[in-house]
């Protein structure tokens, strides 16, 4: 592999670490400001816009 | 080795239909919903599922992470998506578009559609390559921009994806729960009419242009190219050993040129390119299988 092989390489691996880390800290956010209730009050309910009717 | 006899034999043909259809049932695995048209109201609905799938699915098990953005967005007062931006982020970057290639549920029904015999359409490249960008512009605009600002007198916002457009939801969602339910389909009006539209285009679209919901309008489609550049799963296409002889991108459901535009934002890592090519040029870049990470 040639230097900018390598080099574009070693940006493929730090982005794909940067937004792993990034989504893992997000979620835990979100977590910890209990935001999945929204989601799931949204989703044990029949959504009517979702469904064409509301 | 074992990669190229994967993809000689065509092996991986059945295994992307085996995921496809076990992915289809594991997301809408409650099946007393499909009798009693009740939906799921158990707690694994606390999570988003990585593929466009409706939570109003009378047997869907977790939630759509499109209406999940929708409905935080909407919230009253307004809240970042912390836990469904999240989510995604880590979906798209270890599975990136092999969500729509293996997983989504929506992406196999257009495959099954576009194996009735009929003549495909080409589109002509200025039009496909513009209309590639209308999923960006759903995305923005009624994913992120409407529900976020566009708020009602209570300070809330509708999810104005799921309501103008969505076709999964209708056929999901609206039709499953309106045949079962009598009360509900008193209730469909014009609303319902127009979505009904809609589906029958993208149904017929789906006919007819291969993946035509995915290319041009996907809104999740639209989130996961953004991290094709790097996801964990990709493809490799080894250029010197190309014969050039293009049977993969007459099989590529995208209709983009897979040994150009490999890991690019439109490649859905279906894997069909490697199980058409005769020299096993195009194969899976998985870190397991990486000659690299085998020393």
């Amino acid at each position: 592999m040639n230097d900018m092989g390598k080099r574009s390489e070693k940006k493929v691996v730090l982005l794909r670490v940067f937004f792993l880390i990034l989504g893992a800290v997000f979620t835990a956010i979100g977590i910890l400001g209990e935001e999945y209730t929204i989601v799931l009050n949204k989703a044990v309910r029949i959504c009517l816009e979702c469904i064409g009717i509301g | 080795m074992h990669r190229d006899r994967l993809n000689r034999s065509g092996k991986f043909r059945k295994i992307r239909h085996v995921i496809q259809i076990c992915s289809a049932v594991f997301f809408n695995g409650y099946i007393a919903g499909l009798r009693n048209g009740r939906i799921f109201t158990g707690k694994t609905k606390l999570f988003c599922v990585p593929v466009l799938n409706c939570y109003s699915c009378p047997a869907a098990l977790g939630a759509c992470p499109i209406g999940s953005l929708q409905a935080v967005l909407g919230t009253a007062g307004g809240r970042f998506p912390f836990y469904v931006l999240g989510i995604l982020m880590l979906f798209g970057v270890i599975l990136g578009r092999a969500v729509c290639g293996l997983l989504c549920p929506f992406g196999l029904l257009q495959d099954l559609l576009s194996r009735i015999p009929v003549r495909k359409v080409s589109v002509p490249g200025k039009a496909d390559c513009l209309l590639r960008y209308v999923k960006y512009v759903i995305l923005t605009l009624f994913v992120i921009l409407l529900p976020a600002f566009f708020t009602d007198g209570t300070g809330g916002s509708v999810p104005w994806f799921c309501k103008f457009i969505c076709p999964a939801g209708t056929l999901e969602g609206g039709i499953p729960l309106l045949i079962l339910n009598p009360d509900l389909r008193s209730l469909a009006g014009p609303l319902f009419m127009w979505k009904m539209l809609l589906l029958a285009v993208t149904v017929t679209g789906a006919i007819f242009i291969r993946r035509f919901f995915c290319r041009y309008l996907c809104p999740l489609g639209a989130f996961y190219s953004l991290f094709s550049k790097f996801s964990l799963i990709r493809m490799k296409a080894d250029r010197a050993s190309c014969i050039e002889c293009g049977k993969c991108s007459e099989v590529c459901p995208m209709s983009i040129d897979p040994v150009q535009q490999i890991n690019g934002t439109e490649c859905i890592l279906c894997g069909r390119c490697g199980d058409a090519c005769p020299s096993s040029a195009i194969s899976y870049d998985l870190p397991v299988l990486t000659e690299s990470s085998r020393k």
